[in-house]
């Protein structure tokens, strides 16, 4: 089941006479049939904080950031369906705490040095470590032994920073009809893989796949295309993730 | 070598029709085979199926009985449990050790032996327990070891010896309401037959028969909303995979009432307007996988499966049993559906709901074993009869899985609604000084709370029982459960995925006497925010162990709080051991 484009509705659903609106923190928000309460919200211009979402692919719930309090129940937002009457609560203490230790469970279980990372700016974890207000991780580093893997002659592959997301295991499924990438192990010892002995090198992997450019992080780094834009002017130095959404919300 | 290893894959591929969704069958089969699923065989797998060897690797890797390096022909698993510890698991696997020359989680030499600890297995009621291969060895005595040992290697039929038969002796200690009673084989099945498909479920949503694995759905709604669905097959699913710590009623169930069940499965199969169901066994119940499958024919040459059941026609319905390959998470239904279908046990996020989207997309109703045998018995004598024992809220039955500190270990048939206090009275535990109810994912209970009536609207449970005496640490006991969900969570979410970890360290720390106020503190907010945050019921119930024992026995916790502000987690010295130890200065031993 392919999820990856939004798709025009058909005109019959689409009628305004049966319109899908439901309240996030109290303001009402349209959707069109088959979209996400997360999709619905970007539309409306309400950023709900999300990592693992990406809005070219499936969703698959697996960083549970976008986590709201939908109908007095936490769901993922990006899994959940937008439903008439639906309530949903996602700008509350409560969330922006727990959200907070989610990023923070991501920032100990990996190895991430922001300073010296060339993904420092355009990085979505360190992004919402800033916007949630992540100070310095209270929580014991891990220290897993993982591996980097630079087999491949244009793409970095440095597990340390990987954080789960499964967006290059969608990517090179679903768009790049490679499938490149899947995952090994279970629970903490879950890792990515590519299945490949030798590496990524030995796989149909390609620079200019869609998997190689939707890691939220560096652990899918392109070989000599880094430091293009200097620290300082990238993405989330110049304004903090969700701005762009937020910036659709129409002004009052 | 390779040559009969290909030929075998291609065989074992050919056995499913090359179907991907098959996956699971197939790696058992090479496991078992083989002892170990080796790349090659991934390859093959892969060409044979279709499916990319990445996500060959994806599934095989996930199991814990499925292994991608080569290990001893003998496998064997001591169940490391709260329970099998105070039993004496740990002399047994010193005994294994002393035996073999090697330390647990190594192999000898020779590649015969391989011994490791491995999560319940079932068997609480008989432990110390282990499996050997796949047969299940219980009540073991270090005296027993030596001997087993030169069993196996006296016995030299290749890569799968079974030399060692199971020696699992019957579990149920007292029949009531669901077992007592005559039942032959297709009571059940004849009574559902004398009413339409909607009416037996009017009987069982009459009968507010709820699901037995602890979740507690009513069982009619589940089977109503099935049946209204509209799909191109309709599915039940008897979900087999009890690996909850402590209960073993399931197991207790199908070796010794398996045509209740199997009853059961049919009256919904009926019910549902299925066609086929699938028993999803846990791969440490593979020693009943051959008397299952006895029944199951025994029935088909009774007419009771198969074609015209009964004589009815147009009724045909038949059952296929699914070994898992080791993972708690399996249990949970989606998750169950996943590995049914040859994938990663992750479970899905909801909605769609199985009812309408389960196996391979098709309306499906899980249902526990305990809740099939239950619709049987229902059938058979009544909704009236089963709602008027119990409470209001939980009608009928509950088998208790008893284990622990207690005269009398195994299963209680009793009538929902029974104290904990009756409860110790009839397993004989006059001193018991607290009860782990429903396993790691429930809660412990402390005596202020025995009153307390087994019943979902009070203390709700899938039947797990662990009863520990005053001698026994609870906090300790919380932290081997937290290591349980370490080794359990399937790792798709991050809450349970790294919450579990940190929640175990924050135990370890506290168990170690370097824990202060706020250590504790901070371990509370992060056990809420896993059970807040997960996606599924592992993660929301993994730090239960954590929360209802700093809720219930505070003082325990107390005790062992440093008065300091700031402990490190890790002392000084041994931080500094390794350094100390090359550098030739070992003799400064660590001090706390």
């Amino acid at each position: 089941m392919d999820q990856t484009s939004v798709q025009a509705p058909p005109a019959t659903l689409a009628m305004p006479q049966n319109p899908i609106r439901f309240i996030v923190d109290g303001m009402i928000v349209e959707a069109q049939p088959g979209q996400s309460v997360l999709q619905a919200c970007d539309d409306a211009g309400i950023y709900i904080p999300r990592l693992c979402y990406h809005p070219d692919l499936a969703p698959a719930g697996n960083c549970r950031v976008c986590t709201c309090k939908i109908n007095g129940r936490n769901s993922a937002a990006c899994v959940t369906p937008a439903m008439h009457g639906m309530s949903v609560e996602n700008d509350t203490p409560q969330l922006a705490a727990d959200r907070r230790v989610l990023i923070e469970m991501l920032f100990v279980e990996g190895i991430h040095p922001c300073p010296y990372c060339v993904a420092s700016g355009d990085c979505e974890l360190q992004a919402l470590g800033y916007r949630l207000g992540m100070v310095a991780p209270t929580e014991n580093y891990q220290w897993q032994k993982r591996k980097i893997d630079a087999t491949h002659p244009d793409i970095a592959l440095d597990h340390d920073r990987c954080i789960l997301c499964s967006r290059c295991i969608r990517a090179s499924r679903m768009e790049d009809g490679k499938t490149v990438f899947a995952f090994s192990g279970r629970g903490i010892e879950m890792r990515l893989t590519v299945g490949a002995d030798g590496g990524l090198g030995a796989t149909q992997m390609a620079a200019i796949d869609k998997a190689a450019g939707v890691c939220p992080v560096a652990c899918i780094v392109i070989k000599r295309d880094s430091y293009m834009v200097p620290n300082g002017k990238r993405r989330f130095e110049t304004a903090p993730i969700g701005s762009d959404i937020e910036a659709r919300r129409p002004k009052p | 070598m390779m040559a009969n290893q290909g030929d075998a894959v291609r065989r074992f591929i050919a056995d499913v029709g090359g179907d991907r969704t098959r996956l699971l069958d197939i790696a058992l089969a090479v496991q078992k085979h083989a002892g170990y699923i080796s790349d090659e065989a991934v390859a093959l797998i892969a060409d044979g199926t279709g499916l990319h060897a990445v996500e060959v690797e994806d599934t095989v890797s996930f199991y814990a009985f499925l292994d991608r390096t080569p290990r001893g022909d003998c496998r064997i698993r001591l169940s490391r449990t709260p329970i099998s510890l105070i039993k004496g698991a740990s002399r047994i696997a010193a005994a294994f050790e002393a035996c073999l020359g090697i330390a647990i989680g190594e192999t000898t030499q020779d590649g015969r032996f391989t011994v490791e600890w491995t999560n319940d297995i079932g068997m609480a009621d008989q432990e110390p327990a282990a499996m050997i291969n796949s047969a299940v060895v219980t009540h073991l005595t270090e005296a027993d070891i030596p001997g087993i040992i030169a069993s196996l290697r006296s016995h030299t039929c290749g890569k799968n010896p079974f030399p060692v038969g199971s020696t699992v002796r019957p579990s149920l200690v007292q029949a009531g309401p669901l077992l007592a009673g005559p039942f032959a084989a297709g009571d059940g099945i004849r009574a559902a037959l004398a009413l339409s498909p909607d009416k037996v479920i009017e009987e069982i949503i009459r009968s507010r028969l709820r699901g037995r694995g602890g979740a507690g759905f009513p069982t009619g709604m589940k089977w109503r909303l099935t049946r209204k669905s509209a799909g191109r097959e309709h599915y039940i699913v008897c979900n087999a995979d009890e690996g909850e710590p402590g209960t073993f009623k399931d197991r207790m169930l199908l070796a010794d009432f398996p045509d209740l069940v199997v009853d059961g499965m049919t009256v919904a199969g009926y019910a549902l307007g299925a066609r086929e169901g699938i028993m999803y066994l846990r791969g440490e119940y593979t020693y009943l996988w051959s008397q299952l499958q006895t029944v199951l024919q025994t029935r088909r040459e009774a007419g009771l499966l198969g074609h015209a059941i009964c004589g009815r026609q147009n009724f045909d319905f038949d059952i296929r049993i699914q070994l898992g390959a080791g993972a708690y998470i399996c249990g949970e239904e989606s998750s169950l559906l996943e590995s049914l279908e040859g994938k990663r046990g992750a479970p899905r996020d909801r909605p769609p709901f199985p009812t309408e989207h389960g196996y391979l997309h098709q309306p499906t109703a899980i249902d526990n074993v305990e809740t099939l045998a239950c619709a049987a018995r229902i059938m058979v004598s009544g909704a009236d009869w089963f709602a008027g024992i119990g409470t209001k809220e939980s009608t009928g039955p509950k088998l208790l899985s008893v284990a622990g500190d207690c005269a009398r270990p195994g299963v209680y048939d009793v009538p929902f609604g029974l104290t904990i206090n009756e409860l110790l009275d009839r397993v004989g535990a006059p001193d018991a000084a607290f009860v782990q109810s429903s396993g790691p994912s429930g809660q412990a209970v402390s005596p202020k709370d025995f009153g307390r009536q087994i019943a979902y609207e009070d203390l709700s449970t899938g039947g797990s029982t662990m009863i520990f005496g005053a001698d026994r640490d609870v906090v300790d006991i919380a932290r081997q459960c937290m290591d349980f969900f370490v080794e359990e969570s399937c790792g798709w979410c991050t809450p349970c995925r790294v919450g579990t970890t940190l929640l175990k360290q924050g135990m370890d720390k506290i168990v170690g006497g370097r824990a202060t106020r706020a250590d504790m503190q901070a371990l509370a907010s992060m056990a809420n925010t896993v059970a807040r945050m997960s996606r599924c019921g592992l993660g929301q119930m993994a730090p239960n162990p954590v929360l209802t024992t700093m809720r219930d026995f505070p003082e325990h916790y107390e005790a062992r709080m440093r008065s300091e502000t700031f402990v490190p987690t890790v002392s000084l010295q041994d931080a500094l051991r390794e350094a100390s130890r090359i550098q030739g200065r070992e003799a400064s031993k660590a001090a706390s």
